[in-house]
């Protein structure tokens, strides 16, 4: 789970990292008394979970109240990158001396952490790391011991970051650290670092990635969950339990493990390509089991999808049979009529693997309208986006 | 001959005696793997039956070891007790643990990861991942055994209904050792050692290698084929329509920024001549060609 900005120096805070949470509020009145209450110049920033906010008009200072209000009324509802921007962040218009980049990350290659920092931060570190890659200094962190001060010092000295900063800028990287392992996170990142006129370091930006497999251990990170922001049918799949994420297409996906389901995606949009281009309207993982009641809100969820054309139920039985399947597609037609819904789209049901010859005898004698039977992968995303199409 | 796992491996189980571990351990019995025992430290001295055949609980990895012999542990515990699971069966250096477990925090793999290199002494497989087969020998996790025989391909894949679909696909040429590795970013075995493992085995021919979207892996592995493996290799890559930064079901399967797209690895691939299949059975079907071409 992303934070946002607020979220994240929230986080930072909580463990000692030097920031300013400033204000959090969601309309141009309540940016206009947050500025009132911080007094002098402030900067009114989007929140939203994606970069670039500066380029798109996000960030913006306000010298006085009035200001402030102005700026919030133009970036509150600013699509940034499809992210409406509905909160707001009030902070202090800091006197910046310096700007550097700092982060702390898993290192997928390596298979540890790596931390990622440098001199050179406030603006394009990816276009700054290719040009001058000598400036993008790369440290490897060993899980096992962690970044101590001693560590810190290193990283800061490979980051070149300044030598009157280095005393500063040690007990934050020790702190940061403590961020990325006690809050689980898999992404502790800061741009920009600041030095302020007084010589301290402080964090004037945050973006956090939590992991959500720990979130077990973190009851507390609920709260920075943003509800409002997920799509209606992706928070009623949430409530059932669902894996399921909306697209853009009209081909209806339920499917058995995600590499399989992501596979159906894409062998839908390849066959789409002869009949106009449709595409899948959606990803759902129904995972192993694949009970009646699962496959029944699973197709719950997909038929109330006004965008769906046609639905591709594609399952491999491994550990599942099919048979188990098959009699779960059936009762989840009678599961649905019997909640006063029913099954309007076409549907194409590709079973294969364990026990398929019975899954499919079962399938055939239900007799089920609208339902069609295809036995092969690519030939039923065929059948599936043809439907779709007409 | 296959890779990692054998008909001489002596399997222990830990989580046995849970629901998903005690369904699993069933059906690996019935596949013929060689269970030796389990380990619940509530339930030390006992035996669980299975269908007939009694498997001893030992309370510890090491006590379990020591009286068994074992060499391979299987480990179905739930996320909050694997980081424990995995360090105590790498102090008992246990040569290959295969960590079913599906929702490990990622820094509790980084630290059992880093322990095991650590020691030098284990090899890990997963988390979040369907296990190891050597069909007719041995089975190591939950990979249905009745999908296919054995045979000449070596399979390497992140996802596990891929694996099951692909051996499906191949059923008719069979498999030296079908391996899931899972697609978390931090996995104990990669394409990399698979690809290595299967290149030095003298009973796999050609190996098919399944990738999606996420991390760089397939482009590193596609850097590896190109100065390791002489064995042919056809590639399947899942993810092409995921939208940029959204999490589909996978931890690893994230997309941000260019690095890590379907085209991207699809690419990388092509370009150390591995044949890439649009589909599931496409690619079957490239792997198909070359098999018979092999049997000439």
């Amino acid at each position: 789970m992303d934070l946002m900005e607020f979220q994240a120096k929230t986080v930072f805070a909580k463990h000692g990292v030097r920031t300013t949470v400033g204000a959090v509020v969601t309309t141009p009145e309540e940016a206009r008394a947050a500025a009132e209450k911080i007094g002098g110049r402030v900067v009114v920033k989007a929140q939203v979970k994606t970069g670039g906010r500066g380029k798109a008009g996000g960030v913006k200072l306000a010298s006085n109240p009035d200001e402030a209000e102005e700026k919030a009324r133009e970036i509150l509802g600013l699509d940034i990158k499809g992210h409406v921007v509905k909160i707001l962040n009030i902070v202090p218009a800091a006197a910046i001396g310096e700007e550097y980049y700092f982060s702390f990350l898993i290192d997928r290659a390596n298979r540890n952490y790596l931390c990622i920092a440098s001199a050179a931060g406030g603006m394009e570190i990816e276009e700054v790391a290719h040009t001058n890659p000598d400036a993008v200094a790369q440290i490897s962190i060993d899980p096992a011991t962690g970044v101590d001060e001693a560590k810190a010092r290193e990283i800061a000295v490979a980051a070149k970051y300044p030598a009157d900063v280095i005393d500063a800028v040690v007990p934050e990287i020790v702190k940061l650290y403590d961020v990325f392992i006690a809050e689980d996170a898999s992404l502790v990142e800061v741009n920009p670092l600041v030095k302020l006129e007084d010589g301290n370091v402080e964090a004037l930006d945050g973006k956090v990635t939590l992991d959500e497999n720990a979130d077990f251990r973190h009851p507390e990170h609920a709260e920075f969950e943003d509800v409002s922001a997920a799509d209606p049918l992706e928070a009623a799949a949430k409530a059932k339990g669902l894996n399921y994420v909306k697209l853009d297409g009209s081909v209806g996906i339920i499917g058995n493990g995600a590499g399989l389901v992501m596979s159906t995606l894409d062998v839908v949009a390849y066959a789409g390509e002869q009949f106009d281009g449709v595409k899948p309207a959606n990803f759902l993982d129904i995972g192993g089991g694949a009970s009646a009641e699962v496959m029944a809100n699973g197709l719950e969820i997909i038929i109330s999808d006004p965008q769906v054309e046609s639905v591709f139920v594609n399952v491999f039985g491994g550990i599942t049979a099919c048979d188990a399947v098959a009699n779960g597609i059936v009762q989840a037609f009678e599961l649905l009529s019997s909640r006063g819904e029913h099954v309007a789209k076409p549907l194409v049901v590709r079973l294969d693997g364990n026990n398929a010859e019975e899954g499919r005898r079962i399938l055939d004698e239900a007799g089920l309208a609208g339902l069609e039977r295809v036995d092969t992968m690519d030939g039923a995303a065929k059948r599936a986006a043809e439907l779709a199409a007409k | 001959m296959s890779i990692f796992l054998t008909k001489d491996s002596k399997v222990i189980v830990q989580g046995m005696t849970g629901s998903e571990g005690t369904k699993h351990t069933t059906r690996m019995l019935a596949s013929g793997t060689n269970i030796v025992g389990g380990v619940n430290p509530r339930k030390a001295g006992q035996s669980q039956d299975f269908d007939g055949k009694s498997v001893p609980v030992f309370g510890t990895v090491s006590d379990a070891v020591k009286e068994t012999g074992a060499n391979v542990s299987v480990i179905f515990v739930p996320p909050k007790f694997t980081k424990d699971a995995v360090l105590e069966a790498v102090e008992a250096e246990v040569p290959l643990v295969v960590v079913i477990t599906e929702g490990v925090p990622v820094h509790d793999t980084a630290a059992f990861f880093a322990a095991a290199q650590a020691s030098g002494k284990t090899r890990i497989i997963g988390p979040n991942c369907p296990g190891i087969i050597t069909p007719g020998s041995s089975n190591a996790g939950i990979i249905p055994a009745d999908i296919a025989g054995q045979g000449r391909i070596g399979l390497v894949s992140k996802s596990g209904t891929l694996t099951y679909q692909m051996m499906y696909e191949l059923r008719d040429f069979g498999f030296s050792t079908a391996i899931g590795i899972g697609g978390d970013p931090i996995i104990g075995t990669t394409h990399i050692d698979a690809l290595q493992a299967f290149q030095d085995d003298p009973d796999t021919d050609a190996i098919v290698m399944i990738g999606e979207i996420g991390g760089d892996a397939e482009e590193r592995a596609a850097a590896f084929i190109k100065e390791n493996v002489t064995k042919p290799v056809v590639g399947y890559v899942a993810g092409f329509t995921a939208p940029e930064g959204k999490t589909m079901g996978h931890a690893g399967a994230i997309v941000s920024g260019s690095s890590g797209t379907a085209a991207a690895k699809q690419e990388a691939l092509e370009a150390v001549g591995v044949k890439v299949g649009k589909t599931p059975t496409e690619t079957a079907n490239l792997m198909r060609e070359i098999m018979q071409g092999l049997n000439k």
